[in-house]
């Protein structure tokens, strides 16, 4: 994949970004269970220049209602996050998936409502993924990290399918000190999350996320990144119950020199 | 064929336990989508023309009552008959009648899943006349009482081994009294046995993969050639079709046939493609003498003008069950009905109601792996948003489900009210999770945890809790 040129060539004595307020969408994930990956968003969107701010009116990004087909609620919700972010610069969200809601079903949300529409597309317009952020619009290629060790990569569905996130997160972590990248088959196949897909269908998402634990394992990498929480929370849980060794973490966190925290699932040093 | 869509669950149990299915599902995940993925890597402008061959079926829906007649009175100036059937019901009496009025006692038919929608080989044999699937897959299918589990490979389901078995016990009545079990040999015991019944076929009835309304050709692609005997040697040939397959030109058939069998099998061009026009002609050398098109409607013309219209461009390729990782997981008789897979989850509640196909649209972690190969670029995952989102709307979504969001929906349209929550379930899951990292067990999590641990949250609170304790910036 190729990537368009940055937009405004910065000097290259600053970063690019400089002059920028981001406003970052963390995600209830993020917020909740493993607020490491939004601190890790922070460090490299600042290292990039950017500034970044957090609006306290962010909760949830619509997902779980609009997936289920209740329309009505994730356009009331879609609503909260049109206001709470469209006075940004940049919108940037750690997830392929809640970055695909805003970015790719936000306006579809707003048919009937053309006022709501237009803010919503403004939005979708300026809303990225944080790979695609750093590297399609920054023109970031390179990031200060080091992580000892074999690595493999999932390509986590909405940000692959609908937001082409693919080659921008192997291109930085090509530039990680120590870190190898070793390709797990079939890197594009769904792991069996999809949400509250994984509850309804347990017995699914577990075939599913066999194949995948599987073709993770036989890579041999000791690490499994990906870009969306609610990927790494289900393969690490079932890495976890199956006692493969394989550390779980999110993408941001190794390129902002946190991988040395303890990896999703593994108890913290107290 | 009798819905078991409304027990998908308990299909799905079934088929995740089924050694003989799981061992053939395990081959058709990397097949297909390696040999398509080959091919399309062969043309270049492969991107391009799933773009023209949407706009093609796009144009053909919009004017659809325009290339119907237009397709019709083609056929009938060819000497040929068009039959309009409203329902299932109707297409199976206009078929029977055909064949009670050609003295019918066998009819050979290839493969067409609008026989299958309509379920005609029962009808016939109810009636005395005796349907012989010739299609490889299909004929093995209806020795062993199944329906297809998938739309271009029926058997798909099924081990070398079972087939070995199946053949054994039907073939050795005809004399063939030896176990086979060579893929080639099976195939070539098949053959002997078809010819046979090729030869004493009174009415050959095929499908159609396009009816191209300038010419008032049905066009059928096979790879195997049985629909060539089944529609040249008995006197009556039937084509049955569903209306959304008319097109205006045969270069359109042309373009949609470079998509159709590289999205379906990777092969550049099916092994045989037929344009069957009009019933024998004085100087050909053979053909039926009586010809007839039956077109079925069964509720796709109430689709036409509504959000769910994208689904009648559908060329049935297979490629959306080849490349859909849950078809791939519980194979295709465990979505009940006779369309599996993807499209078989926004056909399905189309055609026999979503209160009994409820699950199929539910059944899917929105991956959208399907909607990235079809060659005619329908949205698949849209599609079965919008029928749940019509189940939500007939409160036919689960009562737990709809608590369960309204609670959410309530939370999270109140940040300060959301903060508080999430601060307490942040900070008892991380104290009682901090030993493992993870849980085994959780209250009300039970279809997370019978197959994985539940990692616990981080120490130290939510993002948002720590992030105004460091004074970030929020607005």
């Amino acid at each position: 994949m190729t990537h368009p040129p940055v937009s405004a060539p910065a000097p290259s004595d600053r970063p690019p970004g400089l002059g920028w307020t981001v406003g970052l969408f963390v995600t209830c994930l993020v917020d909740m269970f493993r607020p490491s990956v939004g601190f890790a968003a922070v460090k490299l969107l600042e290292d990039a220049g950017c500034r970044v701010v957090v609006p306290d009116v962010q909760t949830c990004c619509g997902q779980p209602a609009y997936n289920s087909g209740d329309r009505g609620d994730a356009r009331r919700v879609a609503a909260q996050v049109v206001s709470a972010f469209e006075g940004f610069d940049h919108v940037v969200v750690p997830s392929g998936s809640c970055g695909g809601m805003i970015a790719h079903h936000f306006p579809d949300l707003f048919d009937d409502d053309p006022s709501m529409r237009r803010r919503a597309e403004a939005l979708a317009g300026k809303t990225h993924e944080l790979m695609s952020f750093l590297v399609d619009v920054l023109g970031v290629r390179r990031v200060a990290a080091r992580y000892d060790g074999s690595v493999t990569y999932h390509d986590s569905c909405s940000g692959l399918r609908e937001l082409g996130v693919k080659a921008q997160p192997r291109t930085l972590l090509a530039s990680v000190d120590g870190l190898k990248l070793v390709e797990m088959a079939n890197p594009e196949v769904c792991c069996g999350f999809g949400g509250t897909f994984c509850v309804k269908y347990p017995d699914i998402s577990n075939a599913m996320l066999v194949d995948k634990t599987a073709d993770i394992g036989a890579t041999g990498a000791g690490t499994l990144l990906a870009g969306d929480l609610g990927c790494l929370m289900n393969m690490a849980g079932k890495l976890q119950r199956d006692g493969q060794a394989v550390q779980v973490r999110h993408t941001a966190e190794v390129l902002a020199g946190a991988g040395d925290i303890a990896a999703i699932g593994e108890p913290e040093a107290a | 064929m009798q819905s078991t869509a409304h027990a998908f669950k308990d299909n799905v149990e079934h088929a995740l336990v089924d050694g003989n299915l799981q061992q053939s599902l395990a081959l058709l995940k990397v097949g297909f989508s390696e040999r398509r993925r080959q091919a399309v890597e062969r043309l270049p402008e492969f991107e391009a023309l799933r773009d023209r061959a949407r706009d093609i079926k796009n144009h053909a829906l919009a004017h659809l009552d325009f290339y119907l007649e237009a397709f019709e009175a083609k056929v009938t100036a060819l000497g040929g008959h068009v039959h309009w059937a409203p329902t299932a019901q109707d297409a199976r009496d206009i078929i029977l009648d055909i064949c009670r009025e050609a003295g019918a006692r066998t009819v050979t038919k290839s493969k067409s899943m609008i026989a299958e929608e309509i379920a005609l080989n029962d009808h016939l044999a109810a009636n005395g006349i005796e349907p012989v699937e010739t299609d490889l897959g299909e004929y093995i299918i209806q020795l062993r009482r199944e329906p297809p589990s998938h739309i271009i490979a029926p058997a798909v389901h099924l081990t070398k081994d079972q087939v070995a078995d199946t053949f054994f016990e039907h073939h050795r009545k005809l004399g063939f009294d030896k176990r086979l079990t060579e893929r080639s040999d099976l195939v070539a015991e098949a053959r002997q046995v078809l010819r046979r019944r090729f030869q004493e076929a009174d009415v050959g009835i095929t499908g159609a993969n396009f009816l191209v309304a300038e010419t008032g050709s049905s066009m059928l692609v096979t790879n195997e050639g049985n629909a060539d005997l089944g529609n040249t040697l008995p006197r009556v040939h039937v084509v049955i079709a569903s209306i959304e397959k008319v097109i205006p030109t045969l270069e359109d058939a042309a373009t949609l046939l470079r998509v159709l069998a590289r999205s379906a099998t990777g092969q550049e061009w099916s092994s045989y493609t037929t344009f069957n026009t009009g019933p024998k002609r004085p100087e050909d050398p053979d053909g039926p003498a009586h010809y007839h098109v039956v077109l079925l409607d069964n509720g796709r013309s109430g689709v036409l003008g509504t959000q769910m219209q994208d689904m009648l461009r559908c060329i049935r390729c297979g490629a959306c069950m080849n490349h859909c990782p849950v078809y791939a997981a519980i194979g295709g008789h465990a979505y009940g009905w006779v369309y599996p897979g993807p499209i078989g989850a926004v056909l399905t509640p189309q055609l026999i109601g979503v209160e009994e196909a409820g699950n199929l649209p539910n059944a899917s972690t929105f991956c959208g792996r399907c909607e990235s190969v079809c060659p005619v670029r329908i949205p698949l995952p849209k599609l079965m948003r919008h029928w749940r989102e019509r189940e939500f709307e007939r409160h036919l979504t689960p009562a737990s489900v709809r608590q369960g969001l309204a609670l959410w929906a309530f939370l999270a349209r109140r940040p300060a009210l959301y903060r508080r929550v999430t601060g307490i379930a942040n900070r008892v899951l991380a104290l009682f999770g901090r030993v493992a990292g993870r849980y085994a067990w959780l209250p009300l999590a039970g279809g997370w945890t019978r197959y994985r641990d539940f990692p616990a949250p981080q120490r130290g609170g939510t993002f948002h809790a720590q992030w105004r304790a460091r004074g970030g910036a929020r607005r």
